[in-house]
């Protein structure tokens, strides 16, 4: 996203800001910011209807800028479209105060954005890291078992799961292997082709000449399999597009064949070497801390928005160490209150306490993970009491044996 | 209430005789009423009705005859409301109805005109020529000016007949007029609740295709009424009337078709004049043009046309020959005619009652208590074919027996036919040996696969000389000891890695049992491969390696993982096989080592140690694995071989009688004539050639075509605990997955998307991302909510609301699946839970919603 022009007062946060969203995953961004309350200002294309009198009308579409304080946002994932709808708050000669509308923000066109509340810190955090266009890894990557994969785009800050094949593969068994090495063909036949069509066409969109790395992920040696299977067929069909991507494949070894399989991906050395980026990988890296302290119950990890509240007043998420983990939903929320209430724990966190605060993408895997935890999470510098309700210590290890257990 | 048909037949024939007349109708009443007569239990109801109407009507309507209201009752069978309404409009005063209190319409105007004009004009009959036409009439003719009559038809809709009989000049009919008009209040009446709703102009167009004429039900002043003078009276008319049509006949085909007339013949010729009788106590408003029309290919109406006759007598009667009787009449004499009349009187009021349905007999008569003739004539058939199954079914069949052959029996037709046969009685009959599946568990290279290659190579499952080739095959990779392990990894993948990837599924025969080894692979990134070969055991033999450093990595991994999956997946019968005994010289401290080391980890697991059983052997050699071990170092153990030790294993208790439940492990071409073949354990039920089965979740259907059994012999039927190939038919291969479910139509299990269940923690456990299992099945879930922490013994709660489950620990927790298909799940259905590649736990479906 490119930053056009920026009129933000640093003390009050009021103004606004020109975007110029230039990739897919722009969009993503601009989704993030949009605020219902917000106004926004773009080029719109709107019908408009003329009475000509006697009954007669025309009507005629016609682009104008429009500004609309936002009522609700719609991201479609799969397209990456944003919609805004709205209201009018901007009168002009076609169209009255207060009509609806709906614009569709697109690539390489201009969108004003401003906040009638002010850029809160984390609006602005949000903005100036949107507009980082030094960091533009992607990657394409495939987690794959027997007769089933996914196809799965990586960009910074999304994991977007781009195709899904499955072929069903016989079993091996009594007469029956001549089936299934046929099955594995045509899995592999139908995988490569899927995927060729999905990489080739996002180059096409991109029109970038840059090859853009392939990971293969999946137990055992599947992915082996597979990669000796495109390395074959590159060869013998001669197709340039894959002899150039060989190169670039890496194998990854994920315990199973879904998407969230690929968080033990993206954390491999395999994966952090590719990647430029670090920004997910440490975010996958301060999750498994996390989860290490949960596993040790050394009391220096909560979760949960009660908890965190309860954690961040105790100051137990401050310097030396304390890391707040919130997922982006939380401020996606429509509820503005709500919003406000997880802007103030964040500044809190960063300018009090001098905490960490890390923002993981609800669309990455360690994003996905915070959120089954409620979407927030904290790992804290010094152990808080035991939460729970207190419980009666029955060591009943031993007694077991000759009763029946309830599972 | 004599049969008033019966009568006007018999007079117009011409029985002047009052002797003879009475006669007559004596004997038709007696002939014709032999079924309808009233029973005794009608006139007490009768008798009843009569009182209850009399109060009903209170003495406004005091003059209302007995057997009107008799008549009414007969009509609404007894119904007090409906001759109540029926009489009160009979009986009351004939003034409402032309006052209208609506503001005067165009039409109204128009119809006020036709009605005043009527008396005045030449005393033209008009000719009704049937409600339908009218209507149509209404705003076709409306437009050609022809307002005035297309009014008077209007009014005449709305008010009924009853108010043109009024208007009438032909004063002479009052010797009948009682009864004809009582014949036309009542039709009037239900006209007017026909046309109550419908709109003055733009009738809609479905109200004008459906409605048919309402013919007159004449009361004929039959009812005692009758008189010499009438009957004369009578005879007179008719004679007028066959003048009068037979000059009309001569007179129609001579003149030429009117403009206006022939438009409305143009509306008539649809509605079929014959079925629109002329009502003779109405007087038709058309100029007698009407019948200079040619006339439409029926004679009747013709016929029925009264010509006017501005000079001539009138005196009318019904036509009584022409008439069709009364629907009363009709009901007692049971007259072919009146089908399509209460066809339509029902259609016109809605609610026609059942004639008889109040009566004692009918209600108390159950018709459908004892089986039709047609079904006797089933029954008998179908004895007679069974005969032979009938033989073998077992006296002391249970209710659940019988459920389950009911549930064999809802066989829905195909192309496939089924023997219908009773299952579960076959297999009990058939004395066929135990049937135990066995799953071969444990860590990775500790020898499961050659330890099974090395019982079927010596139980002589395969012969020698494909043994021998594998030997050499292994032996140009260098890889010779894996020969036996061949046996069971045929992929070339699996060869040449040496790893097991996925189940195989081999059978063999003992004496007294037919076994199918479920060989498992023992690597990490497999086990929802080796979950698949777990949820169709009966046991499992778990095979540990007795060398020690190859023990203690099992027992941190797939050891410990696979007793656990086992041990959660409900399976409590475990051989513990000692494996590769040979490289340690059959030491009996070493064996004794990994037993304690292994028992303290199956107490800690929570298994029943009397269900375990350890056996020392050595696959690669076969010691001690169908034969006694020759080494002497081994002399201090006396127990069974791993062959005994698998025989002395009782399966688990089949549930037979449930509704089928099969998990399908294997989708394959079978063969050229089976193009869609499916292999796997059925967990529950009995299945036979031609049963429809349904996948899940596909939810699609298919029929079995033929059965064959892991030997690979055909059967027409299989048990549960069974593992048989099922060749399918009518489904397309894409609705049948790995680890799909098949169940009975007739008992299908739900697709769950969020549950409840009791977790045995094996990790730590969070709310977090699990794959969940059912056997090979698995989809994506959610832990939402941790509920509770549980006693392990007693299921109590110890602690609400954890932040984390501990290994080890039991909890409640809340599951929600992500996708949208769900899982295939019942209550008491086991899970397993994992995450990241490892098992995080096992849980035990308690609800679901």
């Amino acid at each position: 996203m490119k930053l056009l022009r920026q009129q933000i007062e640093a003390k009050t946060g009021a103004g606004s800001a020109t975007l110029l969203p230039e990739e897919p995953e722009d969009m993503w961004h601009a989704y993030n910011l949009i605020q219902p309350t917000d106004q926004i200002r773009a080029k719109a294309i709107r019908r408009i209807s003329k009475d000509m009198g006697a009954g007669a009308v025309t009507s005629q579409r016609i682009a104008l800028d429009l500004t609309i304080a936002v009522t609700s946002t719609d991201f479609d994932l799969a397209s990456n479209e944003l919609h805004v709808a709205g209201r009018v708050v901007s009168e002009n000669e076609h169209v009255k105060l207060g009509s609806h509308h709906t614009l569709d923000l697109e690539l390489n066109r201009k969108f004003t954005l401003e906040k009638v509340d002010g850029w809160d810190s984390v609006a602005v955090g949000m903005l100036s890291e949107a507009c980082n266009t030094s960091s533009r890894a992607e990657m394409w990557a495939v987690v794959m078992g027997e007769g089933i994969a996914n196809i799965c785009l990586i960009t910074e800050h999304q994991t977007v799961l781009r195709n899904r094949v499955e072929v069903a593969v016989p079993r091996k068994g009594k007469g029956h292997m001549e089936q299934h090495n046929k099955g594995l063909e045509k899995f592999h036949n139908t995988l490569l082709g899927t995927l060729q069509r999905d990489m080739e066409g996002a180059k096409r969109d991109a029109q970038t000449e840059k090859t853009v790395p392939l990971l293969l992920a999946s137990a055992g040696f599947y992915a082996q399999a597979f990669l000796q299977f495109i390395k074959e067929y590159a060869v013998r069909s001669g197709n340039k597009f894959l002899q150039a991507l060989v190169p670039s494949i890496v194998i990854a070894h994920s315990a199973g064949e879904h998407v969230h399989n690929l968080a033990e991906v993206l954390a491999s050395p395999a994966c952090t070497a590719k990647l430029s980026d670090a920004k997910f990988t440490r975010e996958t890296a301060l999750m498994d801390t996390f989860m290490k302290h949960m596993r040790l119950e050394d009391g220096r990890a909560a979760y949960g928005p009660r908890e965190i509240e309860r954690a961040v007043e105790s100051g137990a998420v401050g310097r030396g160490g304390g890391v707040l983990l919130i997922s982006n939903t939380l401020f996606r929320s429509h509820n503005l209150a709500e919003r406000k209430r997880w802007v103030a724990l964040v500044d809190r966190v960063k300018e009090v306490e001098g905490g960490e605060v890390r923002v993981l993408s609800s669309l990455h895997e360690s994003g996905k993970r915070l959120e089954a935890l409620g979407s927030i999470a904290a790992i804290l510098t010094y152990p808080l009491e035991e939460m729970d309700e207190e419980e009666e210590d029955v060591a009943n290890g031993v007694r077991a044996n000759d009763e029946e257990m309830i599972i | 209430m004599p049969p008033k048909a019966g009568f006007s037949r018999a007079k117009t024939v011409g029985y002047d005789d009052d002797d003879i007349y009475d006669d007559y109708s004596e004997e038709e009443y007696v002939g014709e009423g032999e079924g309808e007569a009233m029973s005794e239990e009608d006139k007490e109801q009768m008798a009843a009705g009569v009182i209850k109407v009399r109060e009903a009507l209170g003495s406004e309507y005091s003059k209302v005859k007995e057997v009107d209201i008799q008549d009414a009752l007969w009509n609404y069978y007894y119904d007090v409301g409906k001759s109540v309404t029926f009489l009160k409009n009979k009986y009351a005063p004939k003034a409402p109805a032309p006052a209208k209190p609506k503001a005067v319409s165009r039409f109204d105007q128009a119809a006020g005109a036709a009605d005043a004009k009527t008396p005045t004009s030449t005393g033209k009959h008009m000719l009704i020529c049937g409600t339908e036409s009218t209507a149509r009439a209404m705003s076709n003719l409306a437009i050609d000016g022809e307002g005035e009559s297309i009014a008077s038809l209007c009014e005449t809709l709305r008010d009924g007949l009853a108010a043109m009989s009024r208007e009438t000049p032909f004063t002479e009919r009052t010797a009948r007029s009682q009864a004809s008009s009582c014949a036309s209040d009542y039709t009037s009446a239900r006209t007017k609740d026909f046309f109550w709703d419908v709109p003055w102009g733009n009738v809609p167009c479905s109200r004008l295709a459906t409605i048919t004429a309402q013919p007159a039900t004449h009361k004929g002043g039959l009812l005692g009424g009758s008189s010499k003078l009438a009957a004369l009276a009578a005879k007179r008319k008719q004679k007028q009337q066959e003048e009068a049509a037979a000059k009309a006949d001569a007179a129609a085909n001579g003149l030429a078709a009117d403009k206006a007339v022939a438009l409305l013949d143009r509306l008539n010729i649809r509605d079929k004049p014959a079925s629109a009788p002329v009502r003779d106590d109405t007087k038709p408003r058309y100029p007698k043009k009407r019948s200079e029309t040619p006339p439409p290919p029926e004679p009747a109406p013709v016929e029925e046309e009264p010509i006017p006759e501005p000079q001539g007598i009138r005196i009318e009667f019904p036509n009584l020959r022409a008439k069709q009787p009364s629907m009363f009449g009709a009901i007692l004499c049971g007259s072919p005619q009146d089908e399509p009349r209460n066809q339509h009187v029902e259609s016109a009021l809605n609610s026609f009652p059942l004639p008889y349905a109040n009566a004692k007999a009918f209600t108390d008569a159950d018709p459908f208590s004892k089986p039709s003739p047609d079904d006797l004539v089933r029954q008998a058939q179908a004895r007679s074919a069974g005969a032979p199954k009938s033989k073998t079914k077992t006296k002391g069949s249970t209710d659940g027996e019988k459920l389950a052959e009911s549930v064999e029996k809802l066989v829905v037709e195909t192309k496939v036919k089924s023997k219908n046969l009773n299952v579960v009685d076959e297999y009990r009959n058939c004395g066929l040996k135990k049937v135990a599946n066995f799953v071969v568990i444990g860590h990775v290279d500790h020898g499961k696969s050659t330890l099974m290659g090395r019982l079927l190579y010596d139980l002589k499952v395969v012969d020698e000389r494909s043994v021998d080739k594998l030997r050499q095959e292994a032996e140009t990779i260098g890889k010779s000891s894996f020969a036996l392990a061949w046996l069971m990894d045929q992929t070339p993948e699996e060869r040449s890695r040496g790893v097991t990837v996925d189940i195989a599924t081999v059978p063999f025969e003992t004496e007294q049992t037919s076994f199918t080894i479920l060989d498992a692979p023992g690597h990490r990134d497999f086990i929802p491969n080796m979950i698949a070969g777990v949820s169709q055991a009966d046991f499992a033999v778990l095979v540990v390696d007795a060398q020690e450093n190859s023990f203690q990595s099992g027992l941190k991994g797939q050891t410990k993982e696979h007793a656990l999956i086992v041990r959660s997946m409900g399976i409590q019968r475990l051989i513990v096989a000692v494996n590769k005994m040979d490289t340690v010289s059959w030491s009996k401290e070493r064996f004794d080592k990994v037993r304690q080391a292994t028992t303290a980890f199956f107490e800690t697991a929570s298994f029943s140690l009397k269900n375990i059983t350890f056996i020392p052997c050595a696959g690669l050699t076969g010691d001690n694995v169908t034969k006694r071990v020759a080494d002497e170092n081994a002399e201090w153990y006396s127990g069974p071989t791993f062959l005994e030790a698998l025989e002395a294993s009782e399966p688990k208790p089949r549930a037979l009688e449930r509704p089928l439940r099969l998990t399908i492990n294997d989708v394959f071409r079978g063969s050229g004539q089976n193009p869609l073949s499916i292999s796997g354990q059925i967990e529950a039920g009995t299945l036979q050639i031609g049963d429809v089965v349904l996948a899940l979740p596909s939810r699609e259907t298919a029929t079995i075509k033929a059965i064959e059994l892991p030997d690979g012999s055909p059967a027409d039927w299989a048990v549960a605990g069974q593992i048989p190939t099922l060749h399918l038919v009518d489904i397309d291969v894409v609705h049948l997955r790995l680890g799909d479910l098949l169940c009975a139509p007739t008992a299908p299990v739900r697709l769950v998307k969020s549950f409840t269940c009791k977790m045995l923690a094996f990790e730590h456990v969070m709310p977090q991302f699990v794959d969940v299992f059912r056997g090979k099945q698995q989809a994506t879930g959610l832990i939402t909510a941790l509920a509770s922490i549980l006693d392990k013994n007693t299921g109590e709660v110890t602690r609400r609301k954890p932040r984390i489950v501990r290994p080890g620990e039991v909890a409640r927790v809340r599951i929600e699946l992500e996708g949208s298909a769900g899982l295939p799940l019942e209550v008491g259905g086991r899970i397993v839970l994992r995450d990241g590649g490892r098992t995080v736990g096992a849980g035990l479906l308690e609800s679901y919603t």
